[in-house]
């Protein structure tokens, strides 16, 4: 029989709200219809609390917390909207956007986009930062997908959900700071992988116009990630 | 009350936020009453006045010729506004800046030249190392993305500025479009 559930409360943005004991933050958060932007956080694979976008202020604790991977716990009092907050989150963004070369306009993933997305829904007029404009490699070799590094934000799902669901584990990084990048097999074009099983899931767990399907023109790469909460599910019932 | 006199400024762009202005359509009778249109690629005025009101750029920096009249223009606007996706992120024209100038140069001129073969030594401005967004060279006071911003969006921006607020265009347009 299954332990029985603890259940604590918290306040979240001045509302009292309850969760599970071993839940997380933006798991409560989200669950009380309160929206915490996040990028490299999906349901249905472990949190890594790699972008920095879900940090929330929570009292008496001097350090922000990403909420993706921060535990509830009782009488917890968590702030997920402050000037500090947002000014962190545009911070992130304008980093991410002068990292690589990422041209929205003529974007396979262009109005599919989640990089796209929070730039708007986070009032992202303009980069402050100076572009890099550094010299990255597409790789087409593979029969049907894509890998192109301009578009790349190293959220690391397509890593994970080919190690946690797929079970391939043909995706990883390499390099450190600003030189990583995600690599198939030993850094190898992607068509001469062994370990691929071209499931595709990569392509679909990608937030940006990385990770696609060949053939695909500008705006047409509309991402479908909404089956890997259920995948996840069958295999823990399994 | 007398007119606001506005300015536009093309520089390396491909003319498409122009269009968008002009997809106005009626509204720009409408807005004829307002403002006094003193500089554009679409009226005949070859110097820029010395003061305009409001300033829409599009276009990124991208030539000693764009540089010049960036400059200038700022020095005679009082509010400038990057307007589209390449004067605020640089865009389409920065997708050159991973190759040398002589490289884009030996493309365009000599490569792909059915006839006659040479590079420009005069009359063309010389580009500049990188093509950047404007507010990279001069400090812009409003930013309108997108490629282009819609007619709707552009009237918004500029009704809202003709009225003294700073508009706020978060739900209405984005990198892209």
């Amino acid at each position: 029989m299954a332990a029985p559930v603890k259940v604590v409360t918290l306040c979240i943005d001045g509302r009292d709200v309850s969760g599970r004991e071993g839940e997380t933050v933006l798991e409560v958060a989200r669950q009380s219809g309160i929206e915490i932007p996040t990028l490299c956080h999906m349901d249905g694979l472990e949190p890594v609390g790699a972008c920095r976008l879900c940090l929330v202020e929570v009292t008496g604790q001097a350090r922000l917390q990403p909420a993706c991977v921060t535990q509830v716990s009782e009488g917890m009092q968590v702030a997920t909207v402050t000037d500090r907050l947002r000014t962190y989150r545009r911070m992130i963004l304008e980093m991410l956007f002068s990292e690589r070369n990422h041209v929205c306009s003529v974007c396979v993933s262009n109005g599919h986009c989640e990089l796209q997305d929070l730039a708007q829904s986070e009032g992202l007029t303009h980069i402050g930062l100076r572009y890099r404009y550094p010299t990255l490699s597409v790789d087409a070799s593979h029969e049907r997908y894509v890998i192109d590094h301009n578009r790349c934000v190293l959220c690391t799902r397509c890593v994970r959900v080919c190690d946690e669901i797929e079970g391939a584990h043909t995706w990883d990084v390499m390099a450190r700071g600003i030189d990583s990048q995600v690599i198939t097999d030993l850094a190898e074009p992607w068509g001469h992988s062994d370990s691929c099983t071209s499931c595709g899931k990569c392509v679909h767990v990608c937030p940006t116009g990385a990770i696609v399907e060949k053939g695909k023109s500008v705006a047409e790469m509309a991402k479908r990630a909404k089956f890997l909460p259920y995948l996840s599910m069958m295999r823990e019932e399994w | 009350m007398s007119k606001a006199k506005v300015a536009t400024v093309w520089l390396d762009g491909c003319s498409g936020c122009h269009m968008s202005f002009l997809d106005m359509d009626e509204r720009l009778a409408g807005l004829a009453s307002k403002i006094d249109l003193v500089y554009s690629p679409l009226v005949d005025t070859k110097d820029f006045p010395e003061m305009a009101d409001v300033t829409l750029v599009e276009g990124a920096v991208s030539s000693t010729d764009d540089l010049e009249k960036i400059r200038k223009v700022r020095a005679h606007t009082r509010i400038l506004v990057s307007l589209g996706d390449c004067a605020v992120t640089s865009n389409v024209p920065a997708m050159r800046n991973r190759f040398p100038v002589q490289a884009v140069m030996d493309r365009a001129y000599r490569e792909n030249a059915q006839l006659n073969p040479q590079t420009p030594a005069e009359v063309v401005p010389a580009l500049l190392g990188k093509s950047i967004p404007v507010h990279e060279v001069v400090a812009v006071d409003v930013f309108i993305p997108g490629c282009p911003p819609s007619a709707d969006t552009i009237h918004f921006a500029v009704s809202e500025l003709l009225e003294g607020r700073v508009p706020d265009l978060s739900s209405r347009t984005r990198f892209g479009i």
